[in-house]
């Protein structure tokens, strides 16, 4: 089975975004950046599918040249190889500028599954998967809380905004992933020292043939970025056995009591 | 340049107009387009109508094709747009921003080549067409124009805007659209699909929402969530965390992909206030936390912030509600 996984590196999520004044683009420099730990389970659910009726895990990512480090974690965690698409003028891309890039380079080889995040942890437009695989021309099941497969097929029990369906996917299709998928291997000291001498791709648009598809290519402007209104932090007390007569106090002043 | 034409992409649920669809509507309406049309795809569209005029969609193009039901709505509900698009040339298509949603919009702006923008909050319509949208769990807001392509594709948050009832609305124009099937798509098929039918008030319109995150420890504990919810009429909520660790389903997620709920009060339980968690809480009147570490963010947001053991200040609670008179 060819199994390809999106990854992302994105501002470690922990800590609080922002955007430049001027440029109104993610100011990438204030956060470590990380792989998105959203995508280690998308790594995670391509690695059980290869180990269970072989091929391999070809990780795709687009992003600035430390994005490879993204890509090594996921060598590390069992990929078979990356590739990473990266360009000055990819700066300020939007979510179907990203798909348009993404299928370029997925699409050079053939696949029987893509596997991506649910959304990406700094942009969240969680748009991307489903434009991928419309790229693609295949279907895209989306918000999968669980995968198997007996190699031919997918079966996917997938999240719905009342409950939850059970979806029999032919292949090729796009697969995206929720958290709960399953629980994502570390990396190995091994799989860290191997990811090394794996090989590593980098593309530009041109090697992509894409051009003029970047930030300037973008169909819409930001015009503007302000602050909104904070909420003020009110009491905070630390609980001394009357955190509850407390909270009951605030009801009954909210008149819900 | 005036606005012409906006079509709304009406979902279904359990075969009556969602109501992100009929909040969309009444949106549309105030932004002086020449027309407001819904668009709905599925066995049950033909109950949806009156519902959909009454938001004010003076006409509804529906298919009933049963293959809408059957596939995984995407695809075929794409393409079967796509066609209508190029007949009908809308300016704008509005979309709620649920998982069907993103799944449709996000394949229709790749099939189009026209921009998308996701997570909006509201919309103006003058000489551009301007999104807002909220990023870092709600700190700053950024309004978006859109280009001159069109149509531009836009998807709101839940309860971004109030549904109302047209004044003088009459019965819509029902015209048939042409289901496109394509094979591809047909390898996609739903074999199972099951609803959570959850007791006492609905999350979204719940007065007071008891909501628990990781600090909650296991499903099981939940349960105390739920009896103290029940003894405020109030509803259960969740952070992703515990939805994808799958202690509770993805109907009681509040947050970023989850519901935005705008309740009298709010209690996060074990919740530390990821972004992703507090863009569907902040608008709630007043908020209370429990949280065992003094740190979390949550307490930035919170009226009354307890740092403690939430299991505990939780059976404290339980208890003195039942002990109240009446």
């Amino acid at each position: 089975m060819n199994v390809v996984v999106c990854v992302k590196l994105v501002p470690d999520p922990d800590s609080v975004g922002q955007l430049d004044a001027t440029t109104h683009r993610l100011r990438r420099d204030l956060a470590e950046p990380v792989l998105d730990p959203g995508d280690e389970f998308g790594v995670e659910a391509g690695l059980r599918l290869v180990e269970a009726h072989g091929g391999e895990v070809r990780v795709v990512s687009m992003g600035p040249e430390r994005a490879l480090d993204a890509v090594r974690k996921a060598l590390a965690m069992g990929a078979a190889r990356g590739v990473l698409v990266t360009d000055d003028d990819l700066g300020g891309s939007d979510a179907l500028t990203t798909a348009k890039v993404l299928a370029a380079a997925i699409g050079r080889e053939p696949f029987d599954v893509v596997i991506t995040a649910t959304e990406s942890t700094d942009g969240y437009t969680g748009i991307v998967p489903q434009a991928l695989a419309e790229l693609l021309d295949v279907p895209a099941v989306t918000f999968a809380t669980g995968v198997v497969s007996d190699g031919t097929a997918l079966t996917v029990t997938r999240q719905t905004e009342s409950g939850s369906e059970t979806i029999l996917a032919g292949l090729p299709c796009v697969l995206s992933v929720t958290a709960g998928v399953n629980e994502p291997r570390y990396p190995s000291l091994r799989g860290i020292m191997g990811a090394k001498s794996k090989p590593m791709d980098r593309w530009t648009l041109a090697d992509l043939g894409l051009g003029g598809v970047g930030g300037a290519g973008a169909g819409q402007t930001v015009v503007s970025v302000t602050t909104s209104e904070e909420r003020r932090a009110g009491e905070v007390v630390t609980d001394d056995g009357d955190g509850a007569h407390r909270i009951v106090l605030l009801l009954a002043r909210a008149r819900v009591i | 340049m005036a606005l012409g034409t906006v079509w709304v992409f009406a979902e279904l649920s359990q075969d009556r107009a969602a109501t992100g669809a009929l909040e969309l509507l009444t949106k549309a309406r105030s932004l002086g387009a020449a027309d407001v049309e819904a668009v709905c795809f599925g066995p049950g569209a033909g109950d949806a109508v009156a519902e959909l005029g009454r938001h004010g969609a003076t006409t509804v193009r529906l298919s009933t094709d049963p293959a809408f039901a059957e596939l995984l709505l995407g695809g075929p509900a794409a393409d079967t747009l796509a066609a209508a698009v190029a007949e009908h040339r809308p300016d704008l298509i509005l979309f709620a921003a649920t998982h069907t949603g993103r799944d449709v919009a996000g394949r229709l702006a790749a099939k189009l080549d026209v921009p998308v923008i996701a997570n909006g909050l509201d919309i103006e319509a003058g000489e551009a067409i301007t999104v807002t949208t909220a990023i870092f769990g709600a700190t700053q807001v950024v309004r978006t124009e859109f280009g001159a392509r069109r149509p531009a594709l836009a998807l709101f948050r839940p309860k971004s805007f109030p549904a109302a009832v047209a004044p003088g609305a009459v019965a819509p124009r029902v015209v048939e659209v042409p289901a496109v099937i394509r094979e591809c798509h047909r390898r996609a098929r739903v074999v199972d699909r099951s609803v959570e039918i959850a007791a006492g008030p609905k999350l979204e319109e719940a007065e007071v929402v008891v909501s628990g995150g990781r600090g909650i420890q296991n499903a099981g504990n939940f349960e105390l969530l739920r009896e103290v919810a029940e003894l405020l009429h109030g509803a259960v909520g969740a952070s992703r965390a515990v939805v994808d660790a799958g202690w509770v389903p993805y109907s009681l997620q509040v947050g970023q992909t989850g519901k935005t709920v705008k309740p009298a009060v709010y209690i996060a339980c074990g919740i530390s206030g990821a972004m992703q968690h507090t863009v569907g809480m902040r608008g709630a009147q007043k908020i209370v936390a429990i949280n065992k570490d003094p740190q979390a963010p949550i307490f930035k947001l919170a009226d009354l912030g307890i740092v403690g053991d939430a299991l505990i200040v939780l059976r404290q609670l339980r208890d003195e509600l039942r002990s109240r008179p009446g």
